[in-house]
């Protein structure tokens, strides 16, 4: 990491890498900037002052922050374990690291499948409860938070476990020798550490719930100002009225690049490593 | 482990990529020598079709593909005001059928159709619920009903414009727990008994065999739907596409066969 930032002669990158790199990058912007090229700028107000876009904004909103602490709350922890993981049979922790991503790889519909499967009220755990209790998951607010946990938690959990690995041993030992527990120096030593991987972890799982579409709508439903985020609005909109999908989808973006761009460098230092 | 991750998405996306690329070539290249007046018909066709006809148009394919060897009939079934905006958007498609004749005058007034829309089918609403009735629905009263779980489709689609008139007619305020994109994830939510009754088309309740019951309602009779197909005067392939809608109109039997209503 070091090495990639002071100005030696190891930081020039080849020439070759400029043409490719810069045809992924008109890959990945192209497409926006057709969106905004079209976007209907001259009445966007009153496409989006209709009665779905607003309620439908602060649904997105308020779940994508719920998510994102749940995220936070259970991502920690597990990054945590896993990050303690290397004394584990080598199977075990492959395994263990491949099911913790898997919903990267999912199809998001086939996770909403999967959530009902589990979640639904015939569902292995929703069955028992809704018998009990009477209370059915999906179709709720809560299923919308669910599912945008399922998605979001592999983010969280690859970004805490990188930032907690480069962690510098000694610290901790330090801690130790002074006469700290497992829990005072996980609290006051590792995790201040790990702090800007679990931001930048939190971010990308805010961003990747903003944007989740397959598995809510799968699992949650749609329903306005109970289920309907934006996206499922944008994905509605688009059969009856174009330009107030991509309207809506200018918002999406706004929201997603406002998110993205406050990430800054910690993305380096939090994920991939 | 999670080094190695980007690359192979890399690798994953260039190989979808190249794919994609090589898709987009084969019509272009076995669609050009049917241009010539040759009456044999070869190639392929990608037909956009209402999800509702995702049982019967397959088996209509297949029957057609063994009367012309040599061609392919694609298909890419969905919620028809979805497919309507692709098509309009500049999406390649050879013939489109949808599920309402207001999805097809979308296609129709953006010039896009190749001759005018044929009506091969119609088809009616029906209440359906998971096999013994859980919910104990009646009718479409069990719709305004907000105790029980109820999903029809979004009011943007033509299951859901269906839905909104026969409520309409029955005076039912209609309290559903979701509007769906489209008819097949209502008959999925019912299937799976997430929900107590969901607004299907008869066809769907038919398709489903016994994975869900069909509870007929008299207001669906006011409020029957029209499938149109037509060609597309995008497709590389006229003379295919004009002989598939062709084989369509006079297999109509078929169509009536799964369900569906006759075209008038």
């Amino acid at each position: 990491m070091s090495a990639r930032r002071r100005r030696d002669p190891l930081a020039r990158i080849p020439r070759a890498v400029l043409v490719p790199g810069a045809i992924a990058f008109l890959l990945l912007v192209g497409p926006l900037v057709a969106l905004l090229a079209r976007a209907p700028w001259a009445h966007l107000g009153d496409l989006l002052a209709g009665d779905t876009v607003l309620p439908a904004l602060g649904l997105s909103l308020g779940t994508a922050a719920a998510s994102t602490g749940c995220c936070v709350l259970l991502g920690v922890p597990l990054a945590v374990v896993l990050s303690g993981a290397d004394g584990w049979p080598g199977p075990l922790r492959r395994l263990v690291r491949a099911l913790v991503i898997t919903p990267l790889v999912l199809p998001p519909v086939v996770g909403g499948i999967a959530l009902l499967l589990l979640l639904g009220r015939t569902g292995l755990l929703g069955g028992p409860l809704f018998q009990a209790t009477g209370v059915q998951i999906p179709f709720s607010t809560a299923a919308v938070v669910v599912a945008q946990t399922f998605v979001g938690l592999p983010f969280l959990v690859l970004g805490v476990e990188g930032a907690l690995r480069g962690v510098d041993r000694r610290f901790a030992v330090a801690a130790t020798t002074l006469g700290a527990g497992p829990w005072t120096r996980f609290v006051r030593v590792t995790l201040p550490l790990a702090a800007p991987g679990v931001a930048a972890g939190a971010v990308l799982a805010f961003a990747r719930a903003i944007g989740e579409f397959g598995a809510t709508v799968t699992f949650a439903g749609s329903l306005p100002k109970v289920t309907q985020t934006l996206p499922i609005a944008a994905y509605l909109a688009l059969n009856s009225d174009p330009e107030a999908a991509i309207a809506i989808s200018v918002v999406l973006m706004v929201v997603a690049v406002a998110v993205l761009v406050s990430l800054r460098d910690h993305w380096l230092q939090g994920i991939g490593r | 482990m999670t080094r190695r991750l980007p690359a192979l998405a890399a690798v994953a996306a260039l190989a979808a990529l190249a794919l994609a690329g090589c898709a987009q070539d084969l019509p272009a290249a076995s669609g050009a020598p049917s241009s010539s007046p040759s009456p044999s018909l070869g190639g392929g066709i990608t037909v956009d079709a209402a999800a509702s006809l995702n049982e019967v148009f397959p088996k209509l394919a297949a029957s057609f593909q063994q009367e012309h060897p040599g061609t392919t009939i694609t298909f890419n079934f969905g919620g028809s005001s979805t497919l309507a905006a692709s098509i309009v958007s500049g999406a390649t498609v050879d013939v489109f059928a949808a599920a309402s004749t207001k999805t097809m005058r979308t296609v129709q007034d953006a010039s896009l159709t190749a001759g005018d829309p044929v009506v091969i089918a119609r088809n009616e609403l029906e209440i359906a619920v998971p096999p013994g009735n859980p919910g104990r629905i009646t009718g479409l009263a069990d719709f305004g009903d907000a105790a029980k779980t109820v999903v029809v489709c979004d009011r943007t689609v033509p299951c859901g414009a269906a839905a909104t008139q026969v409520f309409d007619l029955a005076k039912v305020a209609p309290k559903p727990d979701s509007y769906e994109p489209d008819v097949t994830s209502v008959l999925t939510k019912v299937e799976g008994n997430e929900a107590d009754a969901g607004l299907v088309y008869v066809t769907d309740v038919r398709a489903a065999g016994s994975k869900v019951e069909g509870i007929p309602f008299p207001e669906a009779d006011e409020a029957v739907t029209a499938y149109p197909i037509a060609p597309l005067k995008g497709s590389r392939n006229a003379a295919l596409a004009g002989a598939w809608v062709a084989y369509v109109q006079a297999h109509e039997a078929d169509l009536r066969a799964a369900g569906f209503l006759a075209p008038r």
